[in-house]
């Protein structure tokens, strides 16, 4: 009995050393230092996407004179109704990221406080339509295009396609991959697209599409580096749902010219916004950081760090995008009221159509 | 004296109901009450409307389906795993058990890719065209699942007394018999308790049904997420949620009987591994196969890692270091390795000491049916959160959680937390079946003999409980590592773990940030197996020896 008692209190003994080590390495009671509000901080709550070079935050934080706090979670989607639900009772001062395909429902619940803001030259354009007190300022923009591997459509003597209706021709069957709708952001884009290019009869050009052996994946990522022959993996699709700024990024080593192009005549415009959210605890660091995002020097930082283009005028882009990241002229759009409006109805035909 | 033992009830039971309260009955019911008074009135007709949809009915049969046939192949070719690396000696014993257990952290966005790498069409598996098919959905879920069986069962097999095996094979028993007449009556307990907590995470598996479906196939748990993320249907969402709460609720109450057995004490003679035999080929052949078929998704990761532009290489792992091309994150994956183990340290030992207070108190003998009754409501009270999506529950926390004095929703603390509300389940059900089996005698004859309650603990229950316990906190451990739903929604941008920084790796296009999301994924395995093995290391054979 003694014998076992004593291996057992040394057991006991050893535990006790490695929760005693262990605790030393855990989280709990160091970070509280950081815990407390305080006003001298500006919280800017938005999604998984944003980031800036911690050079900027530096300059932002010596100019205002506020420490940046940054929540990011989830997507564009999860960001708004997060900021919907948490109305009145915001968790930080000032958000970023609600794009046009969401912004009617932010709106409408009055998530943010007017701001009058001063837009750089150029940005007025893209302001959204119907916000009449400048609620939101607008910061970026780009595009959800359809992309092609060049260099498979050269190897397989065969014209890539260039239009939506082209995507439904049996010579392009079983070759587009995309994400849908209801799992993507950059899916529910390209739904937006086809409902501005064919009005009430868009199911039908989905079941064209699906039809032609069109892939669903759940998100850009699985479908551009999965399926997508130019994705880095071992994909069998030369035709992929992603951005105008895509072709920037297929440039191998030491050659002048991208393995993919993005197709102008099938994109969807996304612009996102800033806001000063109601209720909010410093205003005044909120509208500063507003305003710095329009400045010079973060709408150049843009493309590189979130892979969007700059709204305001006169801004150099870098290398790689100049050359290989060509804008649409003439992007499809959907009002965004219209959006707030038939977002479920689409929502729920379009998974009925693609999973006939 | 009368009131002791309802008050010893109560004390033990009031830290672990006060925090699953405050950090989960509260925020759950912040949001069913948005959907069921969603203009500030109280309608349920929406409630009633949504589960009439055609499209619901379609949702509620696939998940019920898909779970279901996870948790039988799970336990189908768990149980002669958990025999072969419980109850066998041979050598790389320890190194197989922490292998099997590595599809159980790994984020469920990189087994979506890897397994979509394997069964895709230009993959190695790719002939069999199971991509977006149901099977590659269930294969999924045994995958991340059936290290639950074998690690739950095993344990359970290990404190198995062998003697009344070896006396109905004395009178002539074949093993089969044995086996269907002794061992798995024996094992009953442990066996319903395993599958129980597989079925529920199946039936709430996320990532896997989105990643491996196509979109083809939705369950329960992602149209919550879809009702809630994207559409903002608040009304949909907590008729699906209540829906999810009856069925485990229903599931654990079927289970509960299921799990009672007559006399559920175990003697305390434990069997000493032996030298497979023969008759054990069968066993360690689908042990090996099961290997195998784990081992085929984590071997593309393994090689995907190691492709670089223009060949192989070590780049992506050196990557790790670094903020990945395009400053895609803000703190290298180096460091978020060291938030995510402390992190884990932290939801260990919260959901252990719940855990434990948990088993202890349902497992006590009880004197009246009422007090029966309170055990029993308790042991389910606290599997719930294995039956409600992270999507309600991270929305939650940040409509109720926002009033002084419980303003949590950007504290650090808060993803421990729900980490340890996830692995609580698993400690409750690991330890409980053991626990169970000891018999009351025991303890009243340590009392009789003078011994205190804590002295009767000590000498009684430690003995025998100590292997479940590691075992238990080995999973709390590792779930801990893996979880990604809930903490994606409360971790702080700061000190992101490493399944978030996974994340962010693959949504962000650069040439090398795809290589190094499997390099970080690789890295995760890498240190949850070695977190494994060293628990096993612990393990003293000599418990239990007296």
């Amino acid at each position: 009995m003694s014998s076992s008692f004593r291996a057992l209190a040394a057991k006991l003994a050893a535990t006790l050393l490695l929760t005693v080590g262990a605790s030393s390495c855990s989280a709990v009671g160091e970070k509280s230092a950081d815990q407390t509000p305080s006003s001298d901080e500006v919280v800017l709550v938005t999604h998984d996407s944003f980031g800036l070079p911690k050079k900027l935050v530096r300059q932002f934080e010596a100019e205002s004179g506020y420490t940046l706090v940054v929540h990011r979670s989830g997507d564009a989607g999860t960001l708004a109704n997060k900021l919907v639900l948490t109305q009145g009772n915001p968790t930080g001062d000032v958000a970023f990221g609600v794009d046009n395909t969401f912004a009617s429902r932010t709106l409408d619940a009055d998530v943010f406080a007017p701001y009058a803001h001063s837009l750089p030259a150029g940005a007025d354009d893209f302001a959204l339509p119907g916000d009449d007190d400048q609620r939101l300022t607008p910061v970026d923009n780009g595009n959800v295009c359809v992309n092609v591997d060049d260099t498979w459509f050269a190897d397989h003597d065969l014209a890539p396609p260039t239009s939506l209706d082209d995507l439904t021709d049996p010579a392009y069957e079983d070759l587009f991959v995309l994400p849908g709708a209801a799992t993507s952001s950059t899916g529910m884009a390209f739904l937006l697209a086809t409902v501005a290019a064919y009005g009430d009869a868009w199911p039908d050009y989905w079941a064209d599409l699906m039809g032609n052996g069109a892939k669903l994946t759940a998100g850009w990522e699985d479908a551009y580096y999965v399926d997508f022959t130019q994705g880095g993996g071992k994909g069998e699709r030369p035709i992929v749902l992603s951005y105008d700024s895509s072709p920037a990024f297929t440039v191998p080593k030491g050659s002048d010219t991208s393995n993919t192009s993005a197709l102008l005549d099938t994109c969807f415009e996304q612009v996102e916004y800033a806001g000063v959210l109601e209720g909010a605890e410093n205003v005044d660091g909120a509208e500063q950081l507003i305003d710095f995002l329009g400045s010079p020097e973060v709408q150049a930082a843009l493309p590189e760090s979130m892979y969007v283009f700059p709204v305001a005028d006169g801004i150099d882009l870098p290398a790689d995008w100049a050359s290989y990241a060509v804008q649409p002229s003439d992007p499809y759009a959907v009002d965004p009221a219209d959006i707030a409006a038939h977002r479920d109805d689409w929502l729920r035909e379009w998974s009925d159509v693609t999973t006939r | 004296m009368r009131w002791s033992r309802p008050l010893t009830l109560a004390g033990l039971a009031v830290v672990p109901v006060l925090v699953l309260g405050l950090f989960f009955v509260l925020p759950v019911s912040g949001m069913l009450a948005r959907g069921l008074w969603p203009h500030g009135s109280f309608e349920p007709g929406g409630v009633l409307e949504v589960l009439g949809r055609p499209r619901v009915h379609r949702v509620v049969w696939f998940t019920l389906w898909s779970a279901s046939a996870g948790t039988l192949v799970s336990v189908l070719l768990g149980l002669p795993a958990a025999y072969a690396l419980h109850r066998l000696d041979f050598r790389g014993r320890g190194a197989v058990r922490a292998a099997l257990l590595v599809p159980f952290v790994l984020p469920t966005v990189v087994v979506g890719v890897a397994f979509r790498e394997l069964l895709g069409e230009g993959g190695p598996l790719g002939f069999l065209g199971l991509d977006g098919s149901p099977v590659a959905i269930v294969a999924g879920l045994v995958f991340f699942n059936v290290s639950v069986v074998i690690r739950a069962v095993g344990a359970a097999w290990e404190s198995l007394d062998p003697r009344p095996g070896e006396a109905a094979a004395a009178l002539g028993a074949r093993p089969v018999q044995v086996l269907r007449t002794v061992t798995l009556p024996a094992l009953r307990p442990a066996i319903v308790s395993a599958a129980s907590v597989v079925f529920l995470f199946c039936a709430t598996a996320f990532g896997v049904v989105l990643t491996l479906g196509g979109l083809k196939y939705s369950s329960v748990e992602t149209e919550i997420y879809l009702l809630t993320t994207n559409l903002l249907d608040l009304p949909a969402a907590a008729a699906l949620s209540i829906l999810q709460l009856v069925a485990v609720v229903s599931l654990l109450v079927v289970a509960g009987r299921l799990r009672a057995v007559p006399d559920p004490s175990v003697a305390r003679a434990v069997a000493r591994p032996r030298r497979p035999a023969r008759g054990d080929r069968l066993v360690l052949a689908t042990t090996a196969l099961l290997l195998v078929l784990v081992a085929a998704p984590i071997a593309t990761l393994v090689t995907g890692s190691l492709q670089v532009e223009g060949g192989w290489g070590l780049a992506n792992y050196r990557a790790l270091a670094t903020n990945g091309t395009h400053q895609a994150l803000l703190v290298p994956v180096t460091e978020a390795l060291v938030t995510s183990l402390r992190t884990a340290v932290d939801a260990t030992w919260m959901s252990l000491s719940m855990g434990l207070l948990v088993a202890v108190l349902v497992t006590r003998r009880s004197r009246t049916r009422t007090e029966r009754r309170v055990r029993g409501a308790l042991d389910g009270f606290f599997m719930l959160p294995l039956g409600v999506s992270a999507v309600t529950l991270g929305f939650g926390f940040l409509i109720t959680l926002n009033h002084p004095p419980i303003d949590l929703r950007d504290s650090p603390l808060l993803v421990p937390i729900a980490q340890a509300l996830v692995a609580l389940p698993l400690v409750v059900r690991t330890i409980v079946p053991v626990l169970a089996g000891i018999d009351d005698r025991q303890r009243q004859a340590a009392a009789s003999l003078g011994a205190g309650p804590l002295r009767a603990l000590w000498t009684v229950d430690l003995p025998v409980v100590w292997k479940p316990l590691l075992a238990a906190s080995g999973f709390a451990f590792a779930a801990s590592l893996g979880e990604f739903g809930a903490t994606s929604f409360l971790v702080r941008d700061e000190h992101p773990t490493v399944p978030v920084v996974i994340f962010r790796l693959l949504g962000h296009p650069g040439a090398m940030n795809y290589g190094m999301a499997l390099a970080a994924s690789v890295v995760l395995a890498a240190t949850t197996a070695a977190v494994m093995f060293a628990v096993e290391r612990l393990r003293v054979p000599s418990v239990g020896a007296f």
